[in-house]
């Protein structure tokens, strides 16, 4: 990232790459608190991790286009699948958006310098890699990395033979690198606002990231403390969730979604903040229903953090409770149509530039869409006893967290690339990748909704002859999938190094970031700027 | 209907997806014909519409009816998977690492579940050692099995006929072949069956009973005082569902085979270490209490520790020992 040829501003500032500060070199960025460089800092973690979680994915995909064994052994699968849900959720999903995209835009936004703690942030990005080191050292220690799947339920997590206590370990290290940043973006968006950016001027996608800093900062804990008590019941035999020993494994079930449900929130949120900034911006026009998308954002976070047990219809969890989780499920589906609705509104009468981030922010709106129809469906108690830990599941989720989530963020890639670079990719390359992505997507996930349907459970290595059509369209939509999303990552790296330089302002949005030049200078702004209307006003 | 749940579940479901599919095809048609109609090249200059609380309230209330509507009917198919029938033919299940095991009232132990078609049948579901689910996708039924906590589940199947049973609960290496099957049988069928594979039980546990079993294993004179060889069957077979892993005819599973098994010189390793042990009595106990202790030769340390009492840990032995 050195190699960023351009120098000065045009505004007497260093721009924040060609910056010289205490340290050069590599060390001039794994010491840096300047929020825009510790932005890329995750950029190059969480890139590098996704393509070894696709590559994990492929190789389940590829386990399942025969019966029987394919390329690799039960065990071996098993593991795989726990480590590529280990990688995708505590590595991706849950740090993309906000630890990039939030790193480096929300100060900029908001009209501050930095974040409310730059050291504190470099300190977040740390205990990032910190976990993800303890999470690969696993691998290689006696009896592997774990093979309980992403959720380590009890008992089981105190049956297997694999190195458990390590894995929780790292899961309970990178808790705490989402609890900071949270904390650090909440304290940002308090004391940081520039003069006039009152809280209805705050750009969609900092609401966003503030009712997601919520959730981080309250539910994250609970999953730490949930990781101890498995760390310490494995290496002292003491019973907290093995009912040999005296535990209680529905305890943990509730202890694990109480965060792991909100958790889904943290993952979603700050994905709907990009697309609500972007879709403004191609469309030319303000957003449609600025207050109720705010309010929605919050609202999602609230009801979403009191609806764990939707995840425990089968276990023997009591009728009432059962019913009061399925209720409140269903509430958290209100707020989440209204943001849809508001988006959709928002092409009405606009003027509209189909670029790429446009395409892919409407393909999130197509899938997350589907995301959640299908989650509506698994929170109906009856038909949830059916569709409960099968592939109905599996599509679900992806089209959430991968459908919803990452799209929204290779959408806020390509819109907010030539700001953070200074130089334009190359947008036919871009708009082809695209295409193949959208297309393997919903090869892949649709038909495990159908499979799902079906009967086909989750976290099976072999499956049953009924099942296999279905499991050879969707390993075939894993490659065209694959193939897309290469081409898209190739598109935006050579980019980096010879794409053509970009304006300041190459899509006309209007808020603060685009003011500034591409890429920012080092201190984001050379006087910090008086604000006197709202956001989205073109 | 294949059993008493599939009409509503599945009118639920369909419910739901059409109105998903409603919105899902209006909201996305909305879309292409705003990005179409409102194309830049048409429409050059964008309109600044703020919002519309009209259209919000709209937008909100709608959608609250709905899904309340929907829970409702979810709600009240789940209110009848809960109400178990007072009459109902009741089945033990064991789910073990990696079997299911069905247990009759009287005793009767078998690898597939028998039931009668056209009358409510209640499993009381118990786990050996980590979660499993009891899952009949045809049915539209699954439960856990949760070690520690019994749980219970119920259905009529109203069609005779074989249905699959898969476990739906991850529980490790070979949680996907963790399979068996119900086969629901006309009444008539049902009670013929029932009396016949009935007749070679042993005794049950505490009253000991003069009706002699048919198991060709059966070796007399071998009964020690120690340990009931006949109890013992029922806890290796059944409850203890040793047999998901051990074969009784000398075939290889994911643990050793017990036949022959008193008497053999085998290779274990403790603590990484090879030893060479003959296997008696007290090997068996440590095999059963404390398994990872010492593990045979070319095999994982894959065995949970047995909850079985020491008059259970007897009988195992006293029947391990009729196995030659
Ligand atoms: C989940 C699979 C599993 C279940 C269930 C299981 N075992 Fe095992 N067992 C194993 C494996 C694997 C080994 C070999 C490795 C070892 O020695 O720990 C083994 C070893 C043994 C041995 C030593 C055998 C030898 O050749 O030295 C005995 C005895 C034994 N098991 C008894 C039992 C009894 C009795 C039960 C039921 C109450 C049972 N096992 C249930 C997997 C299982
Ligand atoms: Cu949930
Ligand atoms: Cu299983």
């Amino acid at each position: 990232m050195a190699s960023h040829a351009l120098t000065h501003t045009g505004h007497g500032e260093i721009n924040y790459l060609d910056y010289k500060g205490k340290y050069s070199g590599i060390l001039g960025w794994i010491f840096s608190t300047d929020h825009k460089r510790i932005g890329l800092l995750y950029l190059s973690g969480v890139t590098l991790f996704f393509v070894v979680g696709i590559f994990l994915g492929l190789m389940l995909r590829l386990e399942q286009l025969t019966m029987g064994e394919t390329v690799v052994s039960a065990r071996t699968y098993n593991t795989l699948f726990t480590l590529h849900g280990v990688i995708m959720i505590f590595l991706i999903v849950i740090p993309a958006i906000p630890a990039v995209l939030g790193n480096f835009f929300l100060p900029i936004q908001v009209g501050a310098k930095d974040v409310a703690f730059p050291r504190l942030n470099l300190f977040s990005w740390w205990l990032y890699m910190t976990g993800a080191v303890l999470a690969l050292v696993s691998l290689f220690t006696k009896g592997g990395f774990p093979d309980t799947g992403w959720t380590f339920y009890a008992p089981y997590n105190i049956r297997t033979t694999t190195n458990v206590p390590l894995a929780v370990f790292a899961v309970f290290i990178l808790g705490f690198s989402s609890i900071l940043t949270g904390l650090n973006f909440i304290t940002t968006v308090h004391r940081l606002r520039a003069p006039g950016m009152t809280w209805f001027r705050l750009p969609l996608f900092v609401w966003a990231l503030y009712a997601t800093s919520w959730i981080q900062i309250l539910a994250t804990p609970v999953v730490g403390i949930t990781m101890l008590l498995i760390f310490f019941e494995r290496l002292t035999g003491v019973g907290i969730f093995d009912p040999a020993k005296g535990g209680d494994p529905i305890l943990y079930q509730h202890l694990f979604w109480i965060y792991s449900h909100p958790a889904v929130y943290i993952m979603i949120l700050p994905g709907m903040g990009v697309v609500t900034e972007i879709i403004p911006t191609f469309a030319r026009r303000t957003i449609f229903g600025y207050k109720a998308i705010a309010a929605s954002s919050l609202g999602i976070a609230l009801a979403g953090s009191l609806v764990w047990g939707h995840h425990m219809f089968v276990s023997g969890q009591s009728y009432t409770a059962s019913v009061v989780f399925s209720l409140l499920t269903f509430l958290v589906a209100i707020p989440t149509a209204i943001k849809v609705f508001n988006w959709v509104a928002t092409l009405y009468k606009g003027s509209i530039h189909l670029e790429p981030p446009l395409l892919y922010a409407l393909s999130f709106i197509f899938l997350f869409m589907i995301g959640g129809f299908t989650g509506v469906m698994l929170g109906v108690l009856s038909v949830d006893v059916h569709l409960h830990d099968t592939y109905f599941v599996v599509g679900h989720f992806h089209y959430v967290m991968f459908g919803g989530t990452m799209m929204a963020f290779i959408a806020g890639m390509h819109y907010w690339f030539p700001k953070m670079f200074g130089r334009m990719y190359n947008k036919r390359v871009a708009t082809l990748a695209w295409a193949l992505i959208f297309i393997g997507f919903n090869m892949l996930y649709f038909t495990m909704l159908i499979l799902g349907f079906e009967g086909m459970p989750r976290r099976y290595y072999d499956h049953l002859p009924q099942y296999h059509s279905g499991h050879v369209v969707a390993t075939v939509g894993s490659w065209i999938l694959v193939l897309g999303l290469l081409i898209m990552i190739i598109n935006l790296v050579r980019a980096l190094k010879s794409g053509p330089k970009a304006e300041a302002n190459p899509w006309q949005g209007t808020t603060l970031e685009w003011q500034v030049p591409s890429p920012p200078p080092h201190e984001n702004f050379e006087e910090i700027p008086v604000v006197d209307r709202g956001p989205y006003d073109h | 209907m294949i059993s008493n749940f599939v009409g509503r579940v599945d009118n639920t479901f369909l419910f739901v997806i059409t109105i998903s599919v409603v919105f899902f095809l209006g909201l996305t048609a909305a879309m292409i014909y705003f990005v179409v109609h409102y194309h830049h090249r048409k429409h050059p200059k964008g309109e600044n519409i703020h919002g519309s609380l009209p259209l919000e309230l709209l937008w909100t209330v709608i959608p609250t009816i709905l899904v309340l509507i929907i829970f409702y009917y979810g709600m009240v198919g789940y209110r009848e998977m809960q109400s178990i029938p007072k009459d109902a033919f009741p089945v033990k299940v064991y789910g073990a690492m990696w079997k299911w095991t069905f247990e009759y009232e009287n005793g009767l132990i078998t690898d597939t579940l028998y039931v009668p078609a056209g009358k409510p049948v209640v499993l009381h579901l118990e786990s050996r050692d980590v979660i499993h689910s009891f899952y009949i996708p045809a049915f539209r039924i699954k439960q856990d099995a949760v070690p520690g906590v019994p749980t219970k589940m119920w259905f009529t199947a109203n069609e005779p006929g074989s249905y699959q049973v898969l476990c739906a609960e991850y529980c490790g290496d070979r949680h996907s072949y963790m399979l068996s099957e119900v086969r629901a049988m006309p009444q008539q069928e049902f009670d013929t069956w029932y009396a016949s594979a009935s007749k070679e039980l042993p005794a049950p546990a505490p009253v000991a009973q003069a009706k002699k079993p048919a198991g060709e294993e059966k070796k007399a004179g071998e009964e020690t005082g120690e340990g009931d060889p006949e109890r013992g069957k029922r806890i290796v077979q059944g409850k203890g569902a040793c047999t998901a892993c051990h074969s009784l005819d000398g075939s290889r599973l994911v643990g050793p085979s017990f036949k022959g098994l008193f008497g053999r010189k085998e290779t274990v390793l403790v603590d990484g270490k090879e030893q060479e042990v003959v296997v008696d009595e007290a090997y068996v106990i440590e095999s059963i209490k404390n398994p990872s202790a010492k593990v045979v030769k070319g095999y994982q340390p894959l065995m949970p520790p047995q909850q079985l009492t020491d008059q259970e840990i007897r009988d195992v032995i006293a029947y391990l020992k009729t196995l030659k």
